[in-house]
């Protein structure tokens, strides 16, 4: 068995043309970006807000668990059957799962950018009011840049869960890496389908790597010792 | 009958959620307390330990419940292969957490026991690993929760629980199904929420006296 997945994963068919991993390798980060920029562009001035402010938290902490308790299939489905109808095209399909995706990661990058903010020293946001620098200044100055390494944790931890869950958009017929899982289930292809998940894993792997390389590179060196 | 679904049905699926749910969550648990601790113990084991567990979370459910079959020999359908599946992902979002709860252990107290004549076994068990709770709950908690939600997806692979109720009512076009399943699901999350903070809470009986 690991034979014929290895020889699935080595035939240069399996990776080029429109069905191959190379072509769906793009269509899951497209799909994976731009969820991940939506839900952020949503949870980080929110994140922000709430913890400059300290208004709307417990709000914030509740909902981000119940967020989390929602099965994603069920709701991609509920999304699928009811938008259907209503659109057209690709976007009739990838609209749903974008929804589904972003609900995801709207929760760990909220969290993330928050307690970021909680957690600067009080003592720095005392001297930027101290030197002068307005509500906005601090947040925009002191806070943001002081907040980065556990929001950034935050939209690492959300774009592995939209890596690993766009694998179940395939069953609503959109592409990706969840096709191989799905099409080699179908089809009792075991290579296509054990192919297939190893590759999502790798993806979900690089990418992560890539976004800590970001992390590194954006966080100021002098936080640089805090676990992130 | 509910939504179209028989409520000895719901019940049904709901009990096979619950098991495939709450049985990795115990195992997990037993497995990431010595890993925890080991990385809260000896600080050049601890990057090792969290990376290796948390790289373990970087694969998909989907992915993991049909590669596992490969390694344990278990057919993909076997509930066995889904328990072993969260198992690891217990594991996975649990270690750091062990680990952040037996670094939140005082010094001082550690000091006091040890001064009381307190072994490193006896102590670890007896002091350290209480005062760890209320990490360890947090951990816990977010745990119960994303296996509840991970367990449906193992409906795809056609094992039943409340997710089949998801892909009956996706394959025979019919919206009722699919939301009794969401429902049944969260109420099942939540529930499962409750009793881990309320067993928290029965096992820290100094912060009640504190507040």
């Amino acid at each position: 068995m690991i034979e014929l997945t290895w020889q699935w994963l080595t035939d240069p068919g399996s990776w080029t043309g429109p069905g191959g991993i190379l072509a769906q390798t793009g269509t899951h980060l497209r799909i994976s970006l731009v969820s991940l920029l939506l839900a952020a562009a949503v949870a980080v001035p929110v994140g922000l807000y709430i913890g400059h402010t300290g208004r709307g938290r417990w709000l914030a902490i509740n909902l981000a668990g119940a967020f989390r308790a929602i099965p994603s299939l069920g709701v991609l489905f509920i999304a699928i059957m009811l938008l259907l109808p209503r659109l057209r095209g690709e976007l009739a399909f990838e609209a749903p799962v974008v929804i589904v995706l972003v609900l995801l990661a709207v929760p760990p990058i909220l969290s993330g950018t928050y307690a970021g903010v909680e957690s600067v020293d009080p003592a720095a946001r005392d001297a930027a009011r101290g030197v002068g620098m307005t509500g906005t200044q601090v947040l925009r100055q002191v806070e943001l840049p002081a907040a980065l390494p556990l929001l950034l944790s935050g939209v690492r931890s959300a774009m592995m869960q939209i890596i690993a869950t766009a694998t179940i958009a395939a069953v609503v017929g959109v592409g990706g890496l969840g096709r191989f899982l799905i099409d080699g289930q179908a089809a009792r292809r075991y290579e296509e389908m054990a192919g297939g998940a190893l590759t999502v894993a790798a993806l979900a792997l690089v990418v992560d790597l890539v976004l800590a390389g970001v992390q590194r590179l954006a966080v100021s060196p002098g936080l640089r010792a805090r676990p992130g | 009958m509910i939504g179209g679904v028989a409520w000895s049905t719901l019940l049904d699926l709901t009990l096979r959620h619950l098991y495939l749910a709450v049985v990795p969550l115990l195992c997990g648990l037993l497995i990431a307390l010595p890993l925890g601790w080991a990385a809260a113990r000896y600080r050049w084991a601890a990057p090792t330990l969290l990376a290796g567990t948390g790289l373990l979370y970087t694969v998909p459910s989907l992915a993991l419940f049909i590669i596992l079959p490969l390694i344990t020999g278990a057919r993909i359908l076997d509930d066995s292969n889904v328990l072993i599946a969260l198992t690891v992902y217990t594991v996975a979002l649990l270690t750091r957490t062990v680990a952040d709860g037996f670094a939140s252990v005082p010094s001082v107290t550690r000091q006091a026991a040890t001064a009381m004549g307190y072994g490193e076994l006896r102590r670890t068990l007896v002091v350290d690993l209480p005062l760890a709770v209320p990490v360890l709950t947090a951990g816990l908690r977010v745990a119960a929760v994303s296996n509840v939600s991970m367990v449906s997806v193992a409906a795809l692979i056609g094992v039943s629980q409340l997710g089949s109720l998801f892909t009956q009512g996706f394959s025979r076009n019919t919206l009722e199904p699919i939301v009794v399943g969401v429902v049944a699901s969260v109420a099942l999350a939540l529930a499962l929420d409750l009793t881990i903070t309320l067993g928290s809470r029965l096992l820290t009986p100094w912060l009640r006296a504190a507040r």
